[in-house]
């Protein structure tokens, strides 16, 4: 199928290395319109789906980190209340039009989710940790999904100029909703293969030799395998990366101990550090080869 | 349609996209038979996407379904083996083909549970190794009550051994004191939140309409209230029987001072107490109790009261600030992947689980029973709750919530 080879290259041509199942998902999201819920562990690479499919678009990302206690003033609209009130003292002692313009687009406060239907192209609506956000939200976003409309009292409705593509990530900290998980295309985001990773390094880290960068994505790749607290993401990943080509190392097995000494860019919690021996490293990297 | 090699007149066309059509009902039935949640909407965009040029391509075509129709995890990792079973003839394990329960157990995820229980290192460094030649249940009886024994002052009492009133009004009092340390914990966007309190403009403007506009009296914006939620499932079986009546104490205290607290009584089947403990008279309240914890006594199905606890209770009494407190001492009759399973589910949900087991605090316990092992891996805190010292060296941790 042409369009979805087209948005696999598209995507790697923006740097984001896609594997067949998440451009089909792509495809679909344009095909039937819903948004796409991402799901997987921290540091997969959910948020940089939507940053891919921006580029992709060539559009731009509007993005809403949900968090508790998220409200729908902060995520939809306000009204800009100090300029309504001084131009309530400015229009003092004249005919009384003021209501009419205090309650106007000029001082209306676009929140992301405003934003995101009233752009003329339609922009990527990323809608970030939505795990995070209360139940209360989670059930307002299904309306404004569903419809993309917004009601405001003293403007009337708002219909969505252009249907967003939109894009929401779940870490599973909380169970969503069935309705929300329904409207949805669904996408478990895994860790890349050891094949992939190694395309992400090459993409992405300027200097990395295709020998180098399969050694680290092998590397990784066991390491995930590892009894671990917090498994390496691939940004860790990346991190790390760039830390070996800066330290211009070639080959990870001439340098046992540059790498042993670098790996605090991939184990973030003390007892990981300290799980991760010398002789563990040194096992790990006799996998390398 | 195109899904035959001639090109087929009309009459054959109609033929063929009712045969798709009846087709793909089915498959759809198939998914809703194994556990997936399909409505309508979802068949009409599958059918869009047969029609959208998917049909004569299996791979594509499944994995386009398989973002459409599957919603979580679980169903993503089982996708696979149900479509090829059902459009591509392939002989999948009988297993995949069983909804639910299952079809789960070969999940990764509990995979990697069970690995990681193999590895499982002792928590709170339990010394030595339980007496090989007793049971679990003959572990709570005599050889442990010497321990105790030999400890003089209240806070220090094994429960078993409360039986004078002023004493069991000191645990009450615990309680209690433990309850209010928990009612209200600020989470740090709160405590930052207060800092940088806001004007609330819109409410400020119309309070002071009276004034003509002028805004004499300033509304605040109000921090959404959203308290600390306690749930208590407390074990009533036969080896928990010298504990459980304290600890009824210590829970009706906990839900009388709690504005949001469940409480739930589990042996082999789980009971739903909230209501019998909010009962202001607390002798009143431990009589219906008592009733209620009759029948107990005999095994303890942990798993099972809990996949009851998660299918019928967990989506009313939790929310996202929620700290399931578990009060047992994890002797599991039950199947311990179930155990295991379910706990991962509560996990997932509520804030943090809170495990209280009377026989951590004894000498020489280790947590060998099948049953807490299987849950270790999702609990926050495994604790020892067997005197009142041990339940208010709790506080700290709970202050934290």
């Amino acid at each position: 199928m042409k369009a979805r080879d087209d948005i696999a290259q598209s995507l790697s041509a923006c740097g984001y290395i896609a594997d067949g199942e998440l451009a089909t998902a792509i495809t679909l999201m344009q095909l039937l319109r819903r948004p796409l819920l991402l799901e997987g562990e921290a540091g997969v690479g959910k948020t940089e789906v939507a940053k891919a499919l921006a580029c992709v678009h060539g559009t731009e990302l509007i993005r809403l980190q949900c968090y508790e206690g998220l409200d729908q003033s902060s995520a939809l609209y306000e009204w800009n209340y100090q300029r309504q009130l001084l131009a309530i003292e400015a229009h003092r002692g004249q005919p009384d039009t003021i209501e009419d313009q205090i309650f106007s687009e000029k001082y209306l406060l676009e929140r992301p989710l405003l934003a995101a239907i009233r752009r003329a192209t339609p922009p990527v609506l990323l809608i970030d940790e939505i795990d995070r956000a209360d139940d209360e939200f989670e059930a307002f976003l299904l309306e404004l999904l569903s419809d993309f409309q917004v009601s405001i009292p003293e403007l009337g409705t708002i219909k969505a100029i252009s249907i967003p593509h939109v894009v929401l990530t779940s870490n599973g900290t909380r169970e969503l909703s069935d309705a929300l998980r329904r409207r949805c295309l669904y996408h478990y985001v895994d860790y890349p293969d050891v094949d992939r990773e190694a395309r992400i390094i090459l993409a992405r880290i300027d200097g990395a030799s295709a020998q180098l960068a399969l050694q680290i994505a092998r590397l990784i790749d066991s390491l995930r395998k590892e009894e671990l607290r917090k498994v390496p993401g691939v940004a860790e990943t990346l991190d790390w990366a760039a830390a070996l080509v800066g330290l211009d190392v070639r080959d990870l097995k001439d340098q046992p101990e540059m790498v042993h000494d670098t790996l605090m860019c991939l184990l973030k919690t003390h007892e990981d550090r300290a799980r991760i021996t010398r002789e563990v490293t040194a096992r790990l990297l006799g996998k390398v080869a | 349609m195109s899904c035959c090699g001639t090109t087929p007149d009309h009459e054959d066309m109609n033929a063929v996209a009712r045969l798709v059509a009846g087709r793909l009902g089915a498959f759809l039935k198939t998914l809703r038979d194994n556990g997936f949640a399909v409505g309508l909407s979802e068949g009409q965009d599958a059918a869009a996407v047969m029609s959208a040029g998917y049909a004569d391509k299996p791979g594509l075509l499944r994995s386009a379904f398989k973002h459409l129709l599957s919603a979580r995890k679980s169903e993503w990792d089982r996708f696979d083996g149900l479509f090829d079973a059902f459009w591509l003839g392939k002989r999948v394990r009988s297993r995949s083909l069983v909804a639910g329960a299952t079809a789960r157990a070969n999940s990764p995820s509990l995979k990697s549970l069970r690995d990681a229980n193999a590895g499982q290192p002792e928590p709170h460094g339990a010394t030595d190794q339980i007496p090989s030649d007793e049971t679990p249940r003959d572990a709570g009886g005599e050889g442990l009550r010497e321990g105790a024994s030999r400890v003089e002052s209240i806070s220090d009492t094994d429960f078993r051994k409360l039986a004078d009133p002023d004493q069991v009004a000191l645990a009450h009092e615990a309680a209690a004191r433990l309850a209010r340390a928990m009612r209200t914990r600020l989470t740090r966007r709160d405590q930052l939140r207060r800092k940088g309190e806001r004007l609330d403009l819109r409410r400020t403007i119309h309070r002071n309409i009276s004034h003509g506009g002028v805004p004499i009296a300033l509304v605040h914006r109000r921090r959404k209230h959203k308290p600390l939620r306690l749930v208590v499932l407390l074990d009533a079986s036969g080896s928990m029987s010298p504990y459980t009546a304290v600890f009824l104490r210590f829970i009706h205290g906990v839900l009388d001072a709690f504005h949001e607290a469940e409480a739930f009584l589990f042996h082999t089947r789980l009971a739903y107490v909230s209501d019998a403990m909010k009962e202001k008279d607390a002798a009143r309240a431990l009589d219906r109790l008592s009733m209620m914890a009759q029948g107990a006594g005999g095994g303890t199905r942990i798993g099972e009261s809990l996949q009851t606890f998660n299918r019928w209770h967990a989506p009313r009494v939790i929310h996202s600030r929620t700290c399931v407190m578990i009060v047992s001492d994890g002797y599991d009759t039950g199947d311990p992947a179930l155990l295991g399973r379910e706990m991962a589910q509560l996990s997932r949900r509520c804030r943090r689980i809170v495990w209280l087991n009377p026989m951590l605090g004894w000498d020489g316990y280790a947590p060998e029973a099948r049953g807490i092992k299987a849950a270790l891996p999702f609990v926050d805190l495994y604790a020892p709750a067997h005197t009142l010292s041990s339940l208010a060296a709790l506080e700290p941790y709970l202050a934290r919530l």
